[in-house]
């Protein structure tokens, strides 16, 4: 689910901004730390067969197909790093050229899909790749990314107001879990395929890591993301607990962003109030930007 | 293919093509600021903005019916969630939302088609973004055309063997089509591999040559200048309350 | 007159084992063109990527008196320019005037100095027109001359084509001919068109399972192994 301009509130589309620039920096050095020299067109064309993926209509059930979405699956070939690099062009390419997500909805767009879905997708595999559970593990990398990154695009567009009638909401957590599991197949059967192909392409999962610490981190995403969408449901429910348990302060500074109480601080001056979380936001990202691109470009030279 | 088209468009020459991609980049982020920070969006300032828009198409010389329709890719899924809206009684916000991610779709896509994607990327890796990413962009957009191609005669070459009137059960179709996409798969490494080599053969050592810089002129800083004025005219005068 | 490339004891295996190449030697005089002919998969492109280095193994390359080693690689590269098989890998900058430009800003030039050489070629190959295209519009005979003029554009003093009249055109094919006849470069042709061969090679090296098993002039070698329908 890409989120169009035009939905979000400042605070969320300035804050995921605040979170993926600095994310995707990290994982721009990454890559490029790994970077062989063939790297860099391996990262577009695999970007390209993303996109041409979408063209291969799997069927689901009764008249319905779905097709390929990818984080998983580049995530467990390529690595997190390049993965995150991939998805976050191909995000780019679609914002762009083919007018599916905002352009300042990107960050949003980039935290769920590029980082997270990545992330969340990649988790099992890194844990479970090398043991018995290892077919499990890759479909389970398939689901996860899908359905973390539409239970955070869901949160955020709820945070930012958007009407979600509890049916709905309910409704959709259904789809987004069918969708989930679709893609948790077609990661599956397309890695089997990959494998009876060339052993080698599938990245070598290391040695069997601490699954316990695995599965405490899985298990963390996925309560962040599903709890994140209640949470932004029922704000007041929320807001009454925290209060009635004393932590107020605490919890409502976990949900909600540093610019969003700076509204309260200009009360006084009702346009200063508005603008100024979206400069401020803007101003930040910008900063970020540009220190971790001289990071990087820095860095590069010093290699070369 | 819209993207043929917008390929072709934003090799045109205009005032606004000439203008230096990051002149036009930053003039983006701050339209787009001011649309989302406007609330709630009243009927005048949807109207400057629009007017600012259509001033665009004009000094860009685009063809405002293919920008209308293009534009309205968004609407599919902002209507959905504007129905919800409107279900729940707050038809105000769907309003709002509607007008939002259209003003904000035609703007994208008035700096898209005004821009060279080549150019429009070299902007973006000026302000900052990485240049591994930028590189990376840029090849998935020359191999995009390729590669879909490719995809699409696999997918051409399935049907005329009959896949869609087949009734083999549905494990076999899905282990056919995983099994089509694992060799489209091989076929973007094997070419990826040989991107490189041809790369290498012409002296490549890892990083991509910096080529053609256009240089920002006074001009740029003008326009800038005078659209933030409108922008702050439309965004403080006419909207918001 | 010497060699201006000098191939001797040629080797290469793949991963598992099986010889690509097995000792070949060649040699190339200055101006010379020479068709490589023989069956899909006897070696001929393995030949010429071990020629520049792009695949290592046993045996010496002498290019211009300059030895193939890691160190020489990209001289050598330099000297040798490959235009390959499938044009589209090889056009990967988005416009046609950046991709010709590449080469000549890895050796060094600044970049004013390689786009001015890149329109040189261009207009060498007469497509000046083209320069701000994206290669992916291009037809089959455009880009194949695009992708010549990037490796001319590297003013090399050999230049290889592996394959480069499939999917031309009759009209474009002539095109290709009239032009790489022009080129005072010596060049090496890998090509199953005989017509093309005999249209600009004099002399042929027929390859077998990895090795050169005869050499001579053209006619004669097509004429031997009855490789003409």
């Amino acid at each position: 689910m890409h989120i169009p301009d035009g939905f979000l509130s400042t605070p969320v589309w300035a804050a995921a901004g605040a979170v993926s620039v600095p994310g995707v920096a990290f994982f721009a050095r990454r890559a490029g730390d790994a970077a062989g020299d063939g790297r860099i067109p391996l990262m577009g064309v695999m970007g390209a067969f993303v996109f041409a993926a979408q063209m291969i209509n799997f069927p689901v059930g009764i008249g319905t197909s779905g097709h390929l979405v990818g984080g998983a699956l580049l995530a467990v070939t390529l690595g997190p790093a390049a993965a995150c690099m991939v998805m976050t062009a191909i995000l780019a390419v679609q914002a762009l050229l083919f007018q599916d997500g905002g352009v300042l909805a990107l960050g949003a767009n980039v935290f769920n899909m590029g980082i997270a879905g990545v992330v969340a997708g990649y988790l099992p595999y890194r844990y479970w790749g090398q043991t018995r559970f290892r077919r499990p593990a890759i479909f389970l990398g398939g689901f996860l990314s899908v359905f973390v990154s539409a239970c955070l695009a869901m949160t955020q567009l709820m945070l930012s107001g958007v009407a979600m009638p509890g049916p709905v909401l309910g409704v959709s957590l259904g789809l987004f879990a069918v969708s989930a599991a679709i893609e948790g197949g077609i990661t599956l059967a397309v890695t089997g395929a990959l494998e009876r192909l060339n052993s080698n392409w599938l990245r070598s999962a290391g040695k069997a890591g601490n699954s316990g610490m695995g599965a405490i981190l899985i298990a963390a995403i996925l309560l962040a993301s599903v709890g994140a969408l209640f949470a932004s449901a029922l704000p007041d429910g929320l807001e009454k607990l925290s209060e009635e348990l004393g932590i107020a302060g605490r919890a409502a500074s976990l949900f909600q962003t540093p610019l969003a109480d700076y509204e309260a601080s200009f009360a006084g001056q009702d346009w200063l109030r508005k603008a100024l979380p979206g400069v401020l936001g803007l101003a930040a990202v910008y900063l970020v930007c540009v220190l971790a691109g001289r990071l990087i470009s820095r860095r590069a030279l010093h290699r070369s | 293919m819209h993207y043929i088209v917008l390929d072709r468009l934003s090799r045109q020459s205009s005032y606004l093509h000439g203008l230096d991609a990051r002149c036009k980049i930053a003039a983006l982020i701050l339209f787009l600021v001011a649309v989302a920070t406007t609330l709630p969006l009243g009927a005048g300032a949807v109207v400057g903005y629009a007017f600012l828009l259509a001033a665009g198409v004009l000094l860009a010389r685009l063809p405002p019916a293919w920008m209308l329709t293009r534009s309205a890719a968004v609407l599919p899924f902002t209507m959905a969630f504007a129905t919800m809206s409107v279900v729940t009684g707050n038809i105000q916000h769907a309003v709002t939302l509607v007008a939002k991610s259209y003003l904000s779709s035609f703007a994208v896509l008035l700096v898209v088609a005004s821009t060279p994607l080549p150019a429009l990327l070299d902007g973006f890796g000026r302000l900052g973004v990485p240049v591994i990413l930028v590189t990376v962009i840029q090849f998935l957009y020359r191999y995009l055309f390729v590669i879909t191609d490719e995809a699409r005669r696999m997918w051409l070459a399935a049907q005329l063997r009959g896949s869609a009137l087949s009734r083999q059960p549905r494990s076999e179709k899905v282990a056919a089509a995983a099994g089509s996409l694992a060799v489209l798969f091989a076929r973007s490494l094997e070419k990826a591999e040989s991107i490189h080599l041809a790369m290498t053969a012409r002296g490549f050592s890892g990083r991509m040559p910096a080529l053609v810089h256009p240089r920002a002129t006074a001009g740029d800083a003008l326009f800038l200048l005078a659209l933030a004025a409108l922008l702050w005219l439309v965004r403080f005068r006419l909207g918001g309350t | 007159m010497s060699p201006i490339l000098e191939a001797r004891g040629l080797d290469y295996t793949y991963d598992d084992g099986t010889a690509a190449l097995a000792g070949v030697n060649f040699r190339l005089f200055p101006g010379e063109t020479v068709a490589l002919l023989g069956a899909n998969g006897s070696g001929k492109t393995t030949f010429v990527l071990r020629l520049v280095g792009l695949l290592e193994g046993a045996g010496e390359v002498v290019v211009g008196g300059v030895q193939l080693t890691r160190k020489t690689a990209a001289l050598i590269r330099s000297k040798v320019g490959i235009v390959f098989q499938d044009s589209d890998e090889q056009l990967f900058m988005p416009s046609v005037l950046e991709d010709i430009a590449f080469g000549p800003r890895n050796l060094g030039q600044s970049q004013e100095q390689a786009l001015k050489t890149a329109r040189q070629s261009l207009e060498m190959i007469r497509l000046s027109h083209l320069a701000d295209r994206a290669p992916y519009h291009l037809s089959a005979g455009e880009k194949r001359r695009v992708a010549l003029a990037g490796v001319l554009a590297m003013s090399p003093e050999v230049v290889i084509l592996d394959e480069p009249t499939t999917f031309l055109d009759p009209p474009s094919l002539r095109d290709l001919i009239d032009l790489l006849g022009r080129l005072p470069q010596a060049k090496i042709l890998i090509t199953h068109d005989i017509a093309f061969a005999k249209a600009l090679a004099p002399r042929a090296c027929f390859f077998e399972r990895g090795r050169i098993v005869a050499e001579g002039k053209t006619h004669d070698i097509v004429r031997q192994f009855q490789w003409e329908l």
